[in-house]
């Protein structure tokens, strides 16, 4: 990757980045919604921690992590759609009269939805620990969870991608939202694995790779520096992104040279 | 009235085609309800030992109701990004050209959303039987659940209606989607109202959507509460959205 690469690349990060914080539509929604969801299921299954060998004090702290998960979710809407708007805007067609190539493209257009994965995730832990949160791995804790959000935001951000460059549309990329949420639900979201009283769910979320990325985010509230729970996240992650990404291109090729 | 049923089935017919020959549009709004039903039903089946949660059912039952209704609010929320599409690609403000009676445009968008949500209904609630729902209440109580969220699904057709016909654009989809989720979510999804505590409690007891589901509990386990409370808090909002998306087809076609 040569320096005019690198430079091609940041103009289209710049325009993603911009293009993004100018539109409240997106932005507002992806630091609410996780906000309104956790307040809603922390005070709705606060009852939850009646259950015996519950591994938290109250819902809340077991709960912050998700809305980090739920930011990644729209970081990929955010990706995708964004992808598919430029290929229905024709705006694609006209990036390829440049020498840009699929993954240079792609890099510059996650720059968006991960500025956005960024804003959110500080939003999401400053509003947790005000509501009386309590982070157990101290600040570096707090850090690391930062680190490992925005690595699962680029996870999902590469799906997203798959999702527009394949479609082709936005609504489609706006629809497909559910799909991924299904990930989110089969695995160890809501209540611990050893918690889940249905069998075949139980295999489910811990054949889920979502559950590994929920349960090293959520290690870092409840536990504290939990070794295992953080290398089987950060391999999970890592994998989803470079596979999301190496798919991502691929499709993007393919839609580039049919075009 | 004639022209604007014709108007109402074209738009229907139209609509109904476009969702059941793109996978890409039906499937998710079949997918989310089934995904939130085993969600809740497989993953959170021990919130059904807490103390205090009492319920003429299984846990599969009780989250079935939320997840009916909820169902057919996003059934909703869908038909709405159709109209936002139609905007986008041109297609709606054709037919606002076209069309002799454009209220017969909401109509049919209204009919092809009903249609689309008895696809999704059917197959949530066969999924819940399959996972061992136990449903008490007689036909007539069943009848009444369906009722129940015929004008719930109503009620958010056009409301997402209302948003499209004003917004004009998909980038407006989550603000069809979170205030519909939101609205849903501040009612007993998980347990029943008696169980939540604090500024929860206080916000369900007051929301619409909670005697909606109350009700709807009721029905199938077959001791109906809030029945009538439920259909006149529904009957009320699909009222005023009906204003709303009229109100806001007006405003498109002063935008012609």
């Amino acid at each position: 990757m040569n320096v005019e690469t690198l430079r091609e690349i940041g103009i289209i990060a710049n325009r993603s980045v911009r293009r993004t914080l100018r539109q409240p539509a997106l932005i507002v929604p992806t630091i609410l919604f996780p906000l309104l969801l956790l307040a809603i299921n922390a005070s709705g299954l606060d009852v939850t921690k009646n259950i015996p060998n519950f591994p938290a004090d109250s819902y809340l702290d077991f709960a912050l992590v998700v809305t980090f998960m739920q930011g990644g979710l729209f970081a990929a809407t955010t990706a995708g759609t964004e992808l598919a708007t430029d290929i229905e805007t024709g705006f694609l067609n006209r990036l390829q009269l440049t020498p840009l190539r699929a993954p240079a493209i792609l890099i510059g257009q996650l720059a968006g939805s991960m500025t956005v994965a960024f804003l959110a995730s500080l939003v999401y832990l400053a509003v947790g620990l005000l509501a009386g949160a309590h982070v157990e791995a101290g600040f570096g804790g707090a850090l690391a969870l930062i680190g490992l959000a925005m690595l699962v935001a680029l996870a999902f951000g590469g799906i997203g991608s798959i999702i527009g460059a394949r479609t082709g549309s936005a609504e489609a990329v706006q629809g497909m939202f559910p799909l991924i949420f299904v990930f989110f639900f089969l695995s160890s979201m809501n209540l611990p694995r050893n918690l889940i009283e249905v069998g075949w769910f139980r295999t489910v979320a811990s054949w889920n790779p979502i559950s590994y990325l929920v349960e090293g985010l959520r290690s870092l509230v409840i536990t504290g520096w939990d070794g295992t729970a953080l290398w089987r996240c950060l391999v999970t992650a890592v994998a989803i992104s470079v596979v999301s990404f190496l798919g991502a291109s691929a499709t993007l090729r393919t839609r580039m040279a049919r075009t | 009235m004639s022209g604007t049923l014709s108007v109402a089935r074209a738009v229907a017919r139209r609509s109904l085609i476009h969702a059941f020959t793109n996978p890409a549009l039906l499937v998710p709004s079949i997918i989310f309800p089934l995904v939130f039903l085993i969600g809740f039903a497989g993953g959170l089946s021990a919130v059904g030992n807490v103390p205090g949660f009492t319920f003429h059912g299984n846990y599969t039952a009780f989250v079935f109701v939320f997840v009916f209704l909820q169902s057919a609010a996003f059934g909703g929320v869908f038909t709405g990004f159709g109209i936002a599409a139609d905007f986008e690609s041109g297609f709606a403000r054709r037919m606002l050209l076209a069309s002799p009676h454009r209220s017969g445009m909401l109509l049919g968008y209204a009919l092809a959303g009903l249609a689309r949500w008895c696809v999704t209904a059917v197959l949530v609630t066969v999924a819940s039987l399959v996972a061992g729902m136990q449903v008490h209440g007689d036909g007539v109580q069943l009848g009444g659940l369906v009722g129940v969220a015929l004008l719930t699904n109503i009620t958010a057709t056009l409301f997402g209606a209302g948003i499209s016909l004003r917004t004009k654009t998909l980038q407006a989809g989550p603000l069809m989607q979170i205030p519909i989720f939101v609205g849903l979510f501040l009612a007993p999804v998980y347990v029943p109202l008696k169980l939540l505590t604090g500024w929860i409690n206080t916000v369900a007891s007051y929301n619409p959507v909670t005697a909606l589901i109350t009700a709807g509990r009721g029905f199938i386990s077959g001791a109906p509460e809030k029945s009538l409370l439920a259909f006149a808090c529904g009957a009320m909002l699909a009222a005023l959205m009906g204003v709303y998306a009229l109100r806001g087809l007006r405003r498109a076609e002063r935008g012609l």
